[in-house]
């Protein structure tokens, strides 16, 4: 065991993973992480928290972390380059492994162009790539990437995106691979809609022996309307929304309702495909839908290790 | 080369507006290919801020002249009568320019009339982009002669990011993404093995996150009596 994370424990069991995104609110209130946590506990292994996902500035990853592990769930925090530079993710890393923080999801992070903090000054030291090599290096050997070897490093298990729908398609595979060279022990994908393009992705990630190097969470999105599609579709860059969904989606009496079946419908088929460990739900402040789609997805109950 | 852009005609009007003796200063070097601050545009300005005095019945002296390179000291030399004449020179060059002669006779005021933007190239006419950052380790021969730390908005070195669609990039979709175009052109070469390799950590000590860069060649710098010797050409 790398750290010991009851992810790792579901995964390492053979077991059909499920993780789910909690959003951290725009304020210190931690409330709703409290609320969340306790709705959604028993639903999935572990929950990720974003960190100031797009660019808005809501309360720290790790903050949450810390208020939702007191709920009795197991986070993951996502830690970007965005916003901090070597010194900074490397001193968090430590700080979330001195506060119990056992996954760490490793991502470049959304440009600050789309978030509310548009003047702000990029830091982008680091790449997802080069922070999982670093992070792996600090788990294992205890060693910083200036060199500097470390006491009590942290223990941690080491998470990474990648997003098959973006181009160039045919690279993305290959760059899955780089990071489980980099140190990646699982993966969450972008939202899959286009299942026919997720499984020719999967096939050249078979093809090339990746997914026996890292586990895959297929990545779901519960949509609450056509419109939700629509926009999905059309002004969110590296997303693929099939022109049958957005159809299925706007022909349906109750949208809601077919959103919620759809993404059922979705990780029954994503537990069929070879080489996909798990399915990650980002319910996209919709977290109170989460239960019911892991429940009638045939999910509980949820795997305990003694 | 060095690609600027006029600061906004109100701005540079309020900036100057305290002062009566302007000198307005360009440069015939990337500001003047850059169609920023050459002599055209030194002229233009020059009748654009007269016009807008004329307007508000406002007096001002503006005289323009152009140099051949507002970062060399040899060529602001020639114009140092004007300088020590006027009681603003605006420069028409990049930010070293105006900061060359700021540099050289700290008691003048030396206001910048250019934003400077980039290390670009004319695509076309009309048109300038970013190509380098100088950073000061230069890895294009990785990379297919592409520039990931200037044409990638994360400068990563491990790209693309997942907001590469079409080969756009996601922050402003009229760009090229850096990295999608780094693909292909390493895939045309056969070189695609060089994506596969992991570049790790980028050493950023080079850059400007190491401190202001003062590069000193120790074999070009000239000898005491060298010097002597240029001082008395001049």
């Amino acid at each position: 065991m790398k750290a010991g994370s009851n992810l790792e424990k579901v995964f390492e069991a053979g077991k059909f993973a499920v993780t789910a995104e909690i959003g951290p609110p725009q304020s210190a209130n931690p409330e709703p992480l409290i609320h969340h946590a306790k709705m959604l506990k028993g639903h999935a292994d572990a929950f990720n928290l974003t960190d100031n996902q797009t660019a808005v500035v809501r309360l720290s990853s790790i903050a949450s972390a810390v208020v939702i592990m007191r709920e009795g769930i197991e986070p993951v925090i996502q830690m970007t380059c965005r916003d901090r530079n070597r010194i900074a993710l490397q001193s968090d890393l430590l700080g979330a492994g001195a506060l119990g923080v056992k996954n760490v999801l490793c991502l470049t992070g959304d440009h600050q162009t789309f978030g509310n903090e548009k003047n702000a000054k990029s830091v982008f030291d680091f790449d997802s790539i080069s922070e999982l090599q670093t992070f792996n290096a600090l788990r294992t050997e205890g060693k910083q990437v200036g060199g500097e070897i470390i006491k009590d490093p942290p223990k941690v298990y080491l998470g990474c995106a990648e997003n098959p729908f973006a181009t160039p398609y045919e690279f993305r595979a290959m760059r899955l691979a780089k990071k489980a060279t980099a140190g990646a022990d699982f993966c969450q994908t972008q939202a899959i809609f286009d299942m026919d393009m997720f499984e020719k992705w999967m096939d050249e990630v078979r093809a090339r022996g990746v997914d026996k190097r890292v586990h895959i969470l297929a990545g779901v999105i519960p949509m609450k309307s056509a419109g939700a599609a629509r926009y999905m579709k059309n002004k969110v860059p590296g997303m693929i929304v099939p022109n049958d969904i957005v159809d299925r989606m706007k022909n349906a009496k109750d949208q809601k309702e077919e959103g919620i079946k759809l993404c059922i419908e979705q990780i029954e088929h994503l537990k069929t495909v070879k080489g996909v460990h798990g399915v990650h739900i980002m319910p996209v402040a919709w977290e109170e839908m989460v239960p019911r789609i892991v429940k009638e997805a045939g999910l509980l109950p949820r795997p305990t290790f003694a | 080369m060095i690609v600027a852009k006029r600061k906004p005609m109100n701005e540079i009007a309020e900036m100057v507006a305290p002062y009566k003796k302007i000198t307005v200063i360009g440069c015939r070097s990337c500001v003047a290919i850059c169609l920023a601050g050459g002599e055209k545009e030194v002229k233009m300005l020059i009748s654009a801020l007269k016009v807008k005095n004329r307007k508000q019945g406002k007096h001002q002296e503006f005289e323009g002249l152009v140099v051949e390179r507002q970062c060399e000291k040899e060529w602001i030399k020639e114009v140092e009568g004007k300088v020590l004449g006027s009681d603003l020179v605006l420069s028409m060059a990049c930010s070293l320019g105006a900061q060359t002669i700021g540099d050289m006779y700290p008691e003048k005021l030396v206001f910048p009339g250019l934003n400077t933007g980039m290390f670009g190239v004319p695509e076309e006419q009309g048109v300038w982009s970013e190509k380098c950052v100088g950073c000061g380790d230069c890895v294009i021969h990785t990379t297919g002669g592409i520039c990931p730390v200037a044409r990638c908005a994360k400068s990563m070195s491990n790209g693309p990011c997942g907001g590469s669609a079409n080969g756009k990039c996601e922050v402003n979709l009229e760009v090229d993404c850096a990295w999608s175009a780094i693909y292909d052109r390493l895939k045309l070469q056969n070189r695609l093995d060089l994506i596969e390799k992991i570049s790790p950590a980028k050493d950023w000590s080079t850059s400007h996150s190491g401190g202001r860069r003062v590069y000193v060649r120790e074999d070009a710098k000239l000898t005491p009596h060298q010097k002597k010797g240029k001082e008395g050409t001049q």
